[in-house]
């Protein structure tokens, strides 16, 4: 009884002292060199492999951070700017500062802004949808509301409200990856920048028909008017094909336009409450608990203003 | 005027419905259910009652309390897995136990997948072999039919094996069996489903004129028993049965008709059904003849369903324009 | 026993609510809108201004490249406005719109009543010719004809016509069959000499045996055409189903029936080449049938092109009360519209009602593996695969699962118990797999380019 368990026990050693000298030998004759710092990289990275970055993966950013020579102008669309720094300091070299970004909605089109004139009956999916018919609208450009950008979403950081139809987007969550743009068949969502302390300030419609179609379609549409422009003192707003457009790196969020809008198309976000009548001009550069980017965002602003001056 | 309608094309269907299909396998297998309760009377009825109430009555509290989704107990496939359950037990057995088969079959076999159609294997064949496995001797004690003192006996399947076992022959055990005719009308001891194989047929006439199933599997299954059965029975008619005893004996045509063809659980092009149903038939009849259980059928379907996923990978149906390699 | 196709196939309740109807001539409106639009490819070029007034069967648009075809005026009247307007899909396409004034003719078109049998033009002659007079694919498909008929000499061994109209409640070319024959046939010799082909079958569904009949009996003194009888099956009328069913021929993943030897051409592109060729006379106005259950009297009607919608419908007896789906075409494959005022087109078939009841899908429920769909499939494909890789946008599993084979017939919505949108799913990952076969096609042969210089 003894003898067999002793056989036993003497046999598996062996078979396992075998193969553990076959492995190393092995491992040894076909190590793979692979710079060690990818992997640390890679650690660093978030891991949602959305393609943000312009490479496929984390894994394909961190391989080609290692490999660039100059990696400013490359960098995860969803990491913090510390991450950012971290990897910089493994590679030792300098990250570029980045500037903050973040999707929004271009459409107002709520259920009640924009009144359903058809009943949309195939399969629930934007690009399904857009493929075939120009929405269940009279606004044949704006949001559909069959939530293809949630789906891309890979931070779920997009919703579709309930309430309104339309998607939301988690500040917290958003890393302006660009999955949801990609994936929009109407082009209703953009990559803007965060703005100091979040502030922002967009043209909420994309509807490029004449002013009186887009009107009868949602009574939140941007008519063309041209009344925002005129108004923009830093020259931040364009007008073309009937909707207006917010130029985000010259935009002073002084948030005339959007008291001036007719149709309210312009939205605004994170804002104090506004003072009656006359419209506080914020300074976020004065404001002490602005982030350590905002200051730069600022002085690149008044740079390209000066630009603009000569 | 309200909004008018916009969808992708077509704009007509076919009336098919999810319901149509299970209360058509239902209709199906009424003459079988009537055969049952006919000769095992009450005791049949009350585990054909018990398995289908405790079927839906799961569905609905899984999908009401743990999943928290619309409940589908009115499409009928709960209803169907509980009637064929309860058609693969024998009609003595405890209650308590059938409804453990039940939580077995929808619980684990049926909604831990994602419910309907995304199984992987046969709900009602995984509550069975769960119950066989765990409770042999209840699940293997059949009641003989008429018998009124509630005498059980084995099936001519268990029969055979243990005659066989002990050294007799077949010519020698067939004496002891009922004859074919009798197996056909269901003069024969065995579980709810099996006993009345005409009934069985007059079911598969019905699935096919409905077109809810197509003919390959159950012939695939059925030919290659005979095939193999036959092949074995030329080469030494003493050691090994008839076909015809096979095909009429056991879950044959019950597994052949109804437990195979289960949409989920078989493949989707008529190529992969019908190697799903020769590895069914040969796997059963290798059981039957060379393993250790009498019955081989519920074991076959669930090997073959787990290949399912692979038969598809592999099978694909005849392309337009392809030319023959 | 009827020949038909070897793969798939439904049985779409017919539902010939216009059967038997004869053609009627509509009025023609007060004012017509002529998209520039209204085939595959790009859009024709406008060559008339605001004010200009045009003549019945004048050329008001130019065709724009090789895949394009001309538009004619269908009225006579002056051009009020070039503009946009939103189409069946919603979308804005522009258009030509002119009020009606009396009915002109164009002096070149020849109106006089009797049927012109001597085709004295040559092959090259009668293609360009139908480039000219604008003849696209009457079927719904709009293919500009003359593209199909650009074959070299001898490459074509059999012309197909398209007699199936295997869409349910679509009685237009049935009808035309019935009471058009000869000039049909006269069509078909047309197009026999254009291909310099001697052989040609007419394929017909069995359930029109009058026009089946009719058509054999005239077709006795026409050599070279017959008329072939096809098993009821849909859709029989996709290109290569037919070809299938007519000739046993199938056409390979990806090629054209020109490949097997074959080209198809439907009813009434036949008989709208005869008008072309034989009279003179332009595409401008096409039988379109009008039906539906919630229609007083479902009917047949010539129609100008550039009628509005809704006037074709008022035409029947009214617009009814209960109608919640209009459908351009089929029910299998038409499009529903999204508004009344979008105007009949050159590939307008037929237009179709529904009611509030018919026009809603059924629920959606979780796919139960039932294989109806691959075995309804007349493209040997598995829809049910395709359909969830496309959801799922794994657009290489498509391609290699054939998705591009897909002719979008329907088949598979049609018979699925689950009411899945299955072809909603697959026909969004054909246009997507088809986008990356082109890029793919058009890189190999830059890079093949590029090491030629080398």
């Amino acid at each position: 009884m003894i003898n067999t368990i002793l056989i036993t026990v003497a046999v598996l050693a062996a078979i396992g002292l075998a193969a553990a000298i076959i492995l190393y030998f092995v491992s040894q004759k076909f190590k793979v060199v692979e710079d060690p710092r990818i992997g640390e990289i890679e650690s660093l990275l978030p891991g949602a492999n959305c393609g943000g970055c312009g490479f496929p993966g984390c894994r394909g950013l961190a391989e080609a951070l290692t490999k660039a020579d100059d990696i400013s102008g490359m960098g995860c669309p969803g990491s913090s700017a510390e991450v950012m720094a971290q990897i910089a300091k493994i590679l030792g070299k300098e990250a570029s500062a980045k500037v903050p970004q973040i999707a929004v909605v271009r459409c107002k089109g709520t259920c009640q802004n924009r009144q359903k004139t058809l009943e949309y009956d195939g399969a629930k999916s934007c690009a399904i949808a857009s493929a075939n018919f120009a929405g269940d609208t009279g606004c044949s450009f704006g949001c559909l509301g069959y939530g293809d950008c949630v789906t891309a979403c890979r931070f779920d950081a997009i919703q579709i409200d309930s309430a309104t139809g339309l998607p939301v987007v988690d500040e917290a969550k958003c890393t302006s990856c660009g999955a949801c743009v990609r994936a929009c068949p109407k082009q209703v969502i953009e990559i803007r920048n965060k703005g100091p302390r979040n502030m922002r300030v967009w043209v909420s419609c994309i509807n490029k028909d004449k002013g009186a179609v887009a009107r009868k379609a949602c009574t939140a549409a941007c008519i063309g008017c041209g009344k925002c422009a005129k108004e923009c003192a830093f020259g931040a707003i364009t007008v073309e094909n009937n909707v207006a457009y917010i130029d985000f790196t010259k935009c002073k969020l002084c948030r005339k336009c959007v008291a001036d809008c007719p149709t309210k198309a312009i939205s605004e976000i994170n804002f104090p409450p506004r003072k009656e009548p006359a419209a506080e001009v914020p300074k976020p550069e004065t404001k002490p608990e602005v982030k350590a980017e905002a200051p730069k965002e600022a002085a690149q602003d008044k740079t390209e203003q000066i630009k603009e001056q000569k | 005027m309200s909004n008018l309608t916009i969808s992708p094309s077509p704009h007509v269907h076919s009336a098919d419905s999810v319901k149509r299909n299970m209360y058509g396998v239902i209709i199906a297998l009424l003459p079988a259910l009537a055969a049952s309760v006919w000769f095992f009377g009450t005791g049949a009825l009350c585990v054909l009652l018990t398995s289908i109430v405790s079927c839906i009555v799961i569905e609905f509290l899984i999908q009401k309390f743990i999943l928290k989704v619309p409940t589908t107990i009115s499409d009928g496939s709960a209803a169907v897995t509980g009637l064929i359950l309860a058609f693969n037990l024998p009609s003595n057995l405890p209650i308590w136990i059938i409804i453990i088969g039940a939580v077995v079959a929808i619980g684990i076999g049926k909604m831990t997948f994602g419910g309907l159609g995304q199984n992987i294997a046969n709900p009602a064949i995984l509550g069975r072999v769960f119950l066989l496995v765990s409770f042999p001797v209840q699940m293997t004690s059949w009641p003989v039919p008429g018998a009124i003192d509630g005498s059980t006996g084995p099936t001519p399947l268990g029969l055979m094996k243990e005659g066989l076992r002990s050294g007799k022959s077949v010519s020698e055990i067939i004496d002891k069996l009922p004859s074919n005719v009798d197996m056909l009308m269901g003069q024969m001891g065995g579980s709810l489903g099996e006993v009345a194989a005409i009934c069985l047929l007059i079911g598969f006439a019905f699935l096919l004129i409905r077109r809810i199933i197509t003919w390959h599997i159950p012939v695939t299954i059925l030919a290659t028993m005979a095939i193999f059965s036959g092949i074995l029975n030329l080469y030494d008619p003493e050691a090994y049965a008839t076909p015809l005893f096979h095909i009429l004996t056991g879950g044959a045509l019950l597994g052949a008709i109804f437990m195979a063809t289960d949409y989920a659980t078989s493949p989707m092009t008529p190529k992969g059904m019908i190697v799903y149903g020769i590895g069914i038939g040969l796997i059963t009849i290798l059981i039957r003849t060379f393993g250790a259980y009498p019955e081989g059928m519920s074991f076959a379907i669930l090997i073959m369903n787990v290949a399912t996923p692979l038969i598809n990978k592999y099978c694909k149906p005849k392309r337009f324009g392809e030319v023959a390699k | 026993m009827l020949k038909t196709f070897s793969i798939g196939g439904i049985h779409p309740a017919e539902n010939k609510l216009s059967a038997g109807t004869a053609i009627q001539r509509l009025p023609i409106p007060s004012e017509v809108m002529i998209p520039l639009s209204q085939h595959i490819g790009a859009p024709a070029q406008p060559i008339v201004a605001v004010g200009d007034t045009v003549l019945t069967g004048q050329l008001i648009a130019q065709a724009n490249g090789f895949v394009s075809a001309n538009v004619h005026s269908s009225v006579s009247g002056k051009v009020t406005k070039i503009e946009e307007y939103t189409d069946g899909n919603g979308y804005k396409k522009t258009a030509i719109v002119i009020a009606v004034d009396g009915d002109e003719w164009d002096p070149s078109v020849d109106r006089s009543p009797g049927i012109k049998r001597d085709i004295s033009l040559t092959p090259e002659e009668i293609v360009n010719k139908i480039g000219e007079m604008g003849i696209v694919g009457m079927g719904g498909a709009t293919f500009p004809a003359k593209v199909k008929l650009s074959v070299k000499p001898g490459q074509c061994q059999v012309l197909i016509i398209n007699g199936v109209e295997c869409e349910p409640y679509l009685t237009a070319d049935h009808q035309l069959m019935v009471e058009k024959g000869d000039e049909i046939l006269i069509g078909i010799k047309v197009l026999m000499k254009a291909l310099q082909v001697d052989k040609a079958i007419i394929g017909i569904e069995n359930n029109k045996r009058d026009a089946i009949d009719h058509l054999s009996k005239l077709a006795a003194s026409y050599p070279g055409i017959s008329v072939q009888a096809l098993k009821l099956k849909y859709p029989q009328g996709g290109e290569k189903q037919l070809i299938d069913a007519c000739t046993g021929r199938q056409v390979a993943s990806g090629a054209l029936p020109i490949s097997v030897g074959a080209v198809v051409q439907n009813i009434g592109t036949a008989y709208a080449i005869y008008e072309a060729v034989q009279k003179n006379k332009p595409l401008i106005e096409r039988v379109v049938c009008v039906t539906g259950k919630p229609l007083q009297r479902p009917s047949n009607f010539i129609v100008r092109i550039g009628t509005p919608i809704r006037t074709v419908i008022e035409a029947t007896g009214g617009i009814p009360a209960d109608y919640g789906k209009v459908i351009g075409g089929g029910p299998m494959m038409g499009r529903a519209l999204t508004n009344l005022e979008v105007p009949v087109i050159k590939g307008t078939s037929g237009i179709l009602l529904m009611s509030k009841a018919e026009s809603k899908r059924g629920e959606v429920s979780n796919c139960i593996r039932c294989a109806k769909c691959v075995s309804a499939c007349p493209m040997g494909l598995e829809p049910y695969l395709i359909s969830r890789l496309s959801e799922k946008l794994m657009w290489d599993e498509c391609e290699v699962n054939k998705i591009a084979d897909c002719i979008e017939c329907g088949s598979c919505n049609y018979t699925c118990p689950s009411n899945r949108p299955l072809l909603d799913y697959i026909r969004m990952g054909k246009a997507k797999v088809m986008g990356i076969m082109r890029a793919r096609a058009a890189a190999a042969k830059a890079a093949a380019e590029s090491a030629q210089k080398q």
